[in-house]
């Protein structure tokens, strides 16, 4: 396995891939989502997306905010040659909602907010609030997991270069 | 941020390596022998170490109290005294002052410079109280898997540093390619597509 240091570098903009191809899926194809969650209700963008555009040593950065922040600039960033670098993703699981922000990069999480659970009010209640947050942590880092792979696998096999690129690139031009 | 908290940040690893049977005690002694200590009212500047998740001010590795179910729930405080440069500058001017008038001498070495300097940071540290960052961490260490709630860099560093001591056990970043490589299931084929990929270009 190669260096964590060499392999960040070298490797990242396969985590930007990822969120490009998240965007893309949530449009075009979300019935991928319920092969990693059956229970799933639904899985949106949402109030925040960065994308970068990296010119030799420089990066171009543009953020959109918003709930009801349109989407048209990221996706004339995507088409100029920039990729999604950090998401704000909405998930909703059986009745349950979860909202975090996904770095490309790193694929780490911040801003998580997971189902609320109530205060725990003695010793004895800390255990069960303590397991009950960690099965809603567990959840939603499963299930981007799954989508992962699911990324990666499709990534590395032919089908990448024979059909998705051209799939994704017919999404970037299509009328909104 | 607490793992309870309604809002969090988490950096996730994949746990290399093997502990000694019988386990539970082993890392009970490494969490004891690494547990962070009180540097209020010392010289030291900074303190890293193990705390208890419930009472991060006080740990206490005794008994079973950071088990829960099938993850080991603690933390990692680091104790950081901090104090302007120009506080330093003040008392390193007045006490050079001191001196010289002391001695009749209207210089002093670089030595004596240094010296004087290091005399002030260490009253300085035993002066300052120390402010401590706690940060929860979740370790399922049947299925190697730990989630540490902070994504800083300094902290994230100094938790590897501090796991691989207490524990001889080395955590990987779970990054894109780590991702992949580890968490995947790819083939040793696939693997090797892997190492070739090169960014995509969705334009032209």
């Amino acid at each position: 396995m190669l260096d964590i240091a060499v392999a960040y570098n070298r490797f990242k903009f396969l985590g930007d891939e990822f969120l490009t191809w998240l965007w893309f899926v949530i449009e075009q194809d979300p019935a991928v989502f319920k092969n990693a969650d059956p229970d799933l209700t639904s899985f949106e963008i949402g109030s925040r997306m960065v994308l970068e555009k990296k010119h030799k040593k420089a990066v171009e950065r543009i953020t959109i905010k918003g709930e009801d922040a349109g989407l048209e600039e990221a996706r004339v960033a995507l088409k100029n040659g920039a990729l999604v670098a950090e998401l704000n993703l909405v998930y909703r699981s059986a009745q349950q909602k979860w909202q975090f922000t996904l770095k490309g990069e790193s694929l780490n999480l911040s801003s998580l907010q997971t189902p609320k659970i109530s205060a725990p009010e003695s010793a004895d209640e800390l255990e069960a609030r303590v397991l009950e947050k960690i099965f809603l942590y567990d959840k939603i880092l499963q299930f981007l997991a799954k989508l992962y792979n699911t990324f990666i696998k499709l990534r590395i096999s032919s089908r990448w270069q024979r059909r998705e690129i051209s799939l994704i690139k017919k999404w970037l031009d299509s009328e909104r | 941020m607490g793992l309870l908290s309604a809002s969090n940040s988490i950096t996730r690893y994949k746990v290399e390596g093997r502990l000694k049977a019988p386990v539970l005690e082993t890392i009970a002694a490494a969490l004891k022998k690494n547990a962070i200590g009180e540097i209020d009212e010392q010289t030291q500047e900074k303190a890293v170490g193990w705390t208890s998740f419930e009472n991060p001010y006080q740990p206490d590795f005794n008994g079973s109290n950071y088990v829960y179910g099938a993850y080991l729930v603690f933390a990692l405080r680091i104790d950081k005294k901090t104090f302007s440069p120009k506080v330093v500058k003040k008392h390193f001017m007045i006490e050079s002052a001191r001196r010289l008038s002391e001695s009749g001498r209207n210089f002093l070495s670089r030595n004596e410079k240094q010296t004087i300097k290091d005399q002030v940071i260490d009253r300085l540290n035993i002066k300052v109280p120390s402010t401590p960052h706690v940060y929860d961490i979740i370790w399922n260490f049947e299925d190697s898997v730990l989630w540490f709630f902070s994504n800083l860099k300094a902290a994230n560093e100094e938790l590897e540093t501090l796991f691989l001591r207490s524990f001889d056990l080395t955590l990987i970043r779970v990054i894109p390619y780590t991702a992949a490589h580890l968490n995947s299931g790819l083939t040793d084929a696939e693997k090797d597509i892997l190492l070739k990929l090169t960014p995509t270009h969705f334009t032209g």
